[in-house]
């Protein structure tokens, strides 16, 4: 039962990150490739790390700080992860990359 | 002296959440992991509380009380964002219509308009490009989640909520 949980979280986690790479292949233009990758990675490696954690509490509970650790990875991520998509934006809006509209050539 | 009004009371907070942390990452428990934590907390409490805790002592405490409510909603629109995402990335047509959009919040402080650019950035089909004195720039990836930011406005109001900034 506990293996079907954490192999849930592991797979939907490659899931979307997954999604995420197929995205930054699928779509016109900086901007909204920038779409697929930052908001997948955020939660396909966020549910792998839940994954982990499920899996680590439960058969190695002898040592549950780990779990804490491995919260705060999932913490940090969800906080640099839009930052850095943030960076991105700003710098190519800046340089003044024309974003792709609808109607227009696939670059 | 307004600016060191609650000094004390920054520094012991940000020395107890840094001294949490050290505990929860160490692990050990003896006497001479405790001294080095403690003495390491205080170093980072005394040199940089400022950053830690903004503002006034009676409001920090509702702020992230409120803050903690909010979280959980703004891990539900993450979900949604990621599934809307895969669905515009998996659909053979690939219904995209990408837009920048501009609007204006009455948010003022660093952390309410840093709560509110990453949360649009995190929420569907939304990323935040610039933010200036409240005005936003936002790069939508069709229609409708573009008007839920500028003519339904929830997340704005919800952060707003949080931070108690009207």
């Amino acid at each position: 039962m506990l293996e079907v949980i954490v192999v849930v979280f592991l797979a939907l986690g490659v899931f979307f990150l997954f999604v995420g790479a197929i995205g930054l292949l699928r779509f016109p233009d900086f901007y909204t490739r920038l779409h697929a990758t930052g908001k997948c990675d955020t939660l396909g490696v966020a549910l792998v790390i839940l994954g982990l954690l499920v899996y680590h509490l439960f058969y190695y509970s002898d040592t549950p700080l780990v779990c804490v650790k491995l919260l705060f990875l999932i913490l940090f991520i969800f906080i640099s992860n839009p930052t850095a998509t943030y960076a991105l934006m700003k710098a190519a809006y800046r340089t003044g990359l024309k974003p792709w509209k609808l109607g227009d050539e696939r670059r | 002296m307004i600016e060191n009004e609650g000094k004390g009371f920054r520094i012991l907070v940000t020395f107890c959440v840094m001294f949490l942390f050290w505990l929860l990452l160490s692990g050990i428990f003896d006497a001479l992991h405790l001294t080095a934590g403690v003495i390491c907390s205080l170093i980072v409490a005394v040199i940089s509380y400022d950053l830690l805790v903004v503002g006034k002592r009676n409001k920090t405490l509702v702020r992230s009380f409120r803050l903690l409510l909010y979280i959980p909603w703004e891990l539900w629109q993450i979900v949604l964002a990621n599934i809307d995402v895969a669905y515009r990335v998996l659909h053979p047509k690939m219904p995209i219509d990408p837009r920048i959009i501009e609007f204006d919040t009455s948010l003022r402080s660093d952390f309410a308009l840093v709560t509110l650019a990453n949360s649009i950035t995190l929420t569907p089909g939304t990323i935040t490009i610039g933010v200036r004195d409240g005005r936003f720039w936002v790069h939508a990836v069709a229609k409708e989640p573009a008007e839920a930011l500028t003519v339904d406005g929830t997340m704005q109001q919800k952060v707003a909520d949080v931070y108690m900034e009207w």
